[in-house]
């Protein structure tokens, strides 16, 4: 049995303190790589418990305008790989747990077991693997094992109860429940394929107790709230990025952002 | 009409070798394991092929002819030129074979609504002949770029009742529309089939886009044979997404004494960086949902493509085509936007057909086909489709537009 992670740390804290965690995802470079540290020392402050750091990718399939935006102005200043394991180091640094989300290619050309290794150099705690799927992941399993990594992959309410199971069975750290069939980016309601899917998905999990975590669409504290009431963790993206998009100057995305989180914290202690 | 799709060289998950597979959010797998396996039982139901050979033969016009191209032929180095003429079909070009199979394929789903992407507009036109035919709504995202570009084909789509999209994200181009029908897909999944244009994307797509084109082979195989009494020894086509050549490819590739040639989009130059070669100067890695040659740089970003033909700008390859590489039963080489002119010309003057830009790279691989094998060789070009889309590209590049404005 391998030590447990930050990542793992945090989520059995908020399950002790019965609330559901806040993951916070931000892309790595956004506004540019150092504002970006600055953007998730916010979101910590604000009561953030785990923060996705995005490594921003050309071709986003799986994101809409607001993620879209943000990882492109990411990449036009500039930001690479190790930038984003500079800003992993300075969000480990701050007592959450930093996970990367990244897009298949970028971990696929950096190598894999490179990628694993100098990410846990960085004090990162795993990986968010959204167009990875277990069966094409056979080297990942390897790589992540050998570092002492999570591995995440993602659920979706058209998963199969048996896709369900091998996809949970490949997942350590938390499974990603998307909460809806679409794209990243704020709805004006949880979608109602949510809870659906994370009853469906603890019943795939109901030995390990894996905790599931639901993303997509979840942009206030009220719905962080609503959300609370069945996950184990909130994750919200899109609300984060749009706030330092709509901010005349950094200094006022930063307290947006840090209000926005803590509207958040507050829900993730509500469970509605 | 339609011969029997080939034997699979891909395994049970869509690999070709170490490409291909499936890289793409769990959302999608649902629907396509669906239509993996509605593709699998239509392919083998005599009523869905009778219907699929019926649409061709009576709708597209096929078989398309062989034609012998003579003139052409001197610039060849004198070896014999055969033009497989899928530039003949209806909507003008291959792309209507794999089209009609796939908007067959959704009805038979029980799917209202077909999303596609295009980039000079021809697989776009021929989506949406296919919903207009069927009674499909239709949509189709293209870059902004594009849109401008080809304005005339947009014009079709609408006049055809389809929505075009123009896609105002990334590099306003191909990919980036590629991209934005993913992101529709993954939310309309329960209404709307993905209809894909090419031998790319995540499985099933490079297999069963092959199996649709497979048509052009079979048919080219018979008649080459029946008119000169043996197999060729070259078969040329265009490879942007690859799917016009697999299709040509496929019937031959277990003659391995017919050499198969692809030809990419070199645009200025492979060396210059500005080109749309993803084997010929590209590196493997995964893009789009498969593991195939990309042009991507240091870090794994896509880097954009260039090539005065639309149809070929597109940065990566289809996984079969990765995989005949790198076994060497296909060779690929780039074509430089100023060889594939020069064949455009040349087509035009000597035999009275005006080629898509696209199918020039493939006349231009012939010509250097030509030199190599000696006279005594016999070519076989997939001409994959018509020039009258490139006409305002073509006028421009050689300089017709500013000649017509000039007093006389």
């Amino acid at each position: 049995m391998t030590a447990a992670t930050p990542l793992q740390a945090r989520l059995a804290e908020a399950r002790a303190a019965d609330r559901a965690a806040l993951i916070g995802y931000l892309p790595a470079g956004f506004p540019d790589p150092a504002s970006s540290i600055r953007v998730i020392e916010a979101m910590v402050a604000g009561g953030c418990d785990v923060i996705e750091v995005g490594l921003p990718y050309s071709d986003p399939t799986m994101d809409g305008p607001t993620i879209q935006k943000a990882a492109d102005r990411a990449l036009a200043a500039g930001t690479t790989p190790a930038d984003v394991l500079r800003v992993v180091e300075a969000t480990a640094a701050t007592g959450a747990a930093a996970l990367v989300m990244s897009y298949w290619n970028p971990i696929d050309r950096y190598g894999t077991e490179r990628f694993c290794a100098d990410l846990a150099a960085a004090g990162g705690s795993g990986t968010i693997t959204p167009d990875l799927l277990p069966e094409e992941a056979g080297d990942w399993f390897a790589a992540t094992d050998a570092a002492g990594l999570d591995r995440i992959f993602l659920v979706a309410p058209s998963s199969t109860d048996e896709r369900l199971r091998s996809t949970t069975a490949a997942c350590r750290g938390f499974v990603y429940a998307a909460s809806l069939m679409g794209v990243t980016g704020t709805r004006t309601q949880v979608a109602d394929t949510a809870e659906k899917l994370v009853t469906r998905t603890r019943a795939a999990t109901a030995e390990t107790r894996l905790p599931v975590c639901v993303g997509l669409g979840i942009s206030t504290g009220a719905q962080a709230a609503e959300v609370a009431g069945y996950a184990d963790g909130v994750i919200v993206g899109a609300g984060f990025c749009q706030r330092v998009l709509d901010a005349p100057d950094l200094d006022t995305g930063l307290s947006a952002v840090r209000a926005f989180a803590e509207e958040l914290a507050a829900g993730v202690r509500t469970r509605r | 009409m339609t011969s029997a799709p080939p034997a699979a060289s891909a395994d049970a998950g869509g690999h070709f070798g170490r490409y291909g597979g499936r890289f793409s959010p769990e959302a999608l797998v649902a629907a396509l394991d669906e239509v993996a396996a509605a593709w699998e039982t239509a392919k083998n139901d005599p009523e869905f092929q009778a219907e699929l050979a019926e649409l061709l033969g009576s709708y597209t016009g096929r078989p398309s002819p062989l034609t012998d191209a003579r003139n052409f032929s001197r610039h060849c180095n004198g070896a014999r030129v055969l033009l497989k003429r899928e530039d003949l079909n209806h909507t003008g070009s291959h792309k209507i074979n794999n089209v009609l199979g796939q908007a067959l394929l959704t009805k038979r789903m029980g799917k209202t609504r077909v999303i596609a992407e295009t980039g000079a507009g021809q697989h776009g036109v021929a989506t949406a002949t296919a919903c207009a035919l069927l009674g499909l709504d239709c949509v189709v995202y293209m870059g902004e770029e594009d849109t401008r570009r080809q304005a005339l084909n947009v014009a079709r789509m609408h006049m055809l009742g389809a929505e075009v999209v123009p896609v105002t994200i990334g590099s306003r181009t191909l990919k980036d529309a590629v991209n934005e029908a993913f992101r529709d897909w993954v939310a309309n999944v329960d209404s709307t089939h993905y209809l894909l244009g090419t031998v790319a994307g995540p499985h099933p797509f490079p297999t069963m886009v092959r199996d649709l084109h497979f048509v052009i082979g079979a048919e080219a195989r018979r008649q080459v044979l029946d008119r000169t009494g043996r197999l060729p020894d070259a078969v040329a086509a265009c490879v942007g997404g690859g799917s016009n050549a697999i299709g040509i490819f496929a019937a031959f590739i277990p003659d391995t004494e017919v050499r198969l040639y692809g030809f990419e989009a070199g645009g200025d130059g492979v060396d210059t960086g500005r080109h749309a070669a993803s084997i010929t100067g590209g590196s493997p890695g995964v893009f789009q949902g498969t593991r195939t040659y990309v042009l991507q740089d240091e870090h794994g970003q896509t880097v954009p493509s260039h090539s005065i033909s639309a149809g070929l700008d597109y940065p990566a390859v289809g996984p079969e085509h990765a995989a005949l590489a790198d076994s060497g039963r296909a060779a690929y080489a780039a074509i430089s936007d100023a060889e594939a002119m020069e064949a455009f010309r040349l087509l035009c003057r000597t035999e009275g057909i005006i080629p898509a830009i696209e199918s020039s790279h493939a006349l231009a691989g012939a010509r250097k086909i030509g030199a190599e094998l000696g006279p005594d060789a016999t070519i076989l070009v997939n001409l994959s489709g018509r020039g009258d889309k490139d006409v305002t590209t073509a006028a421009t590049y050689f300089g017709l537009v500013d000649q017509t404005e000039e007093p006389a």
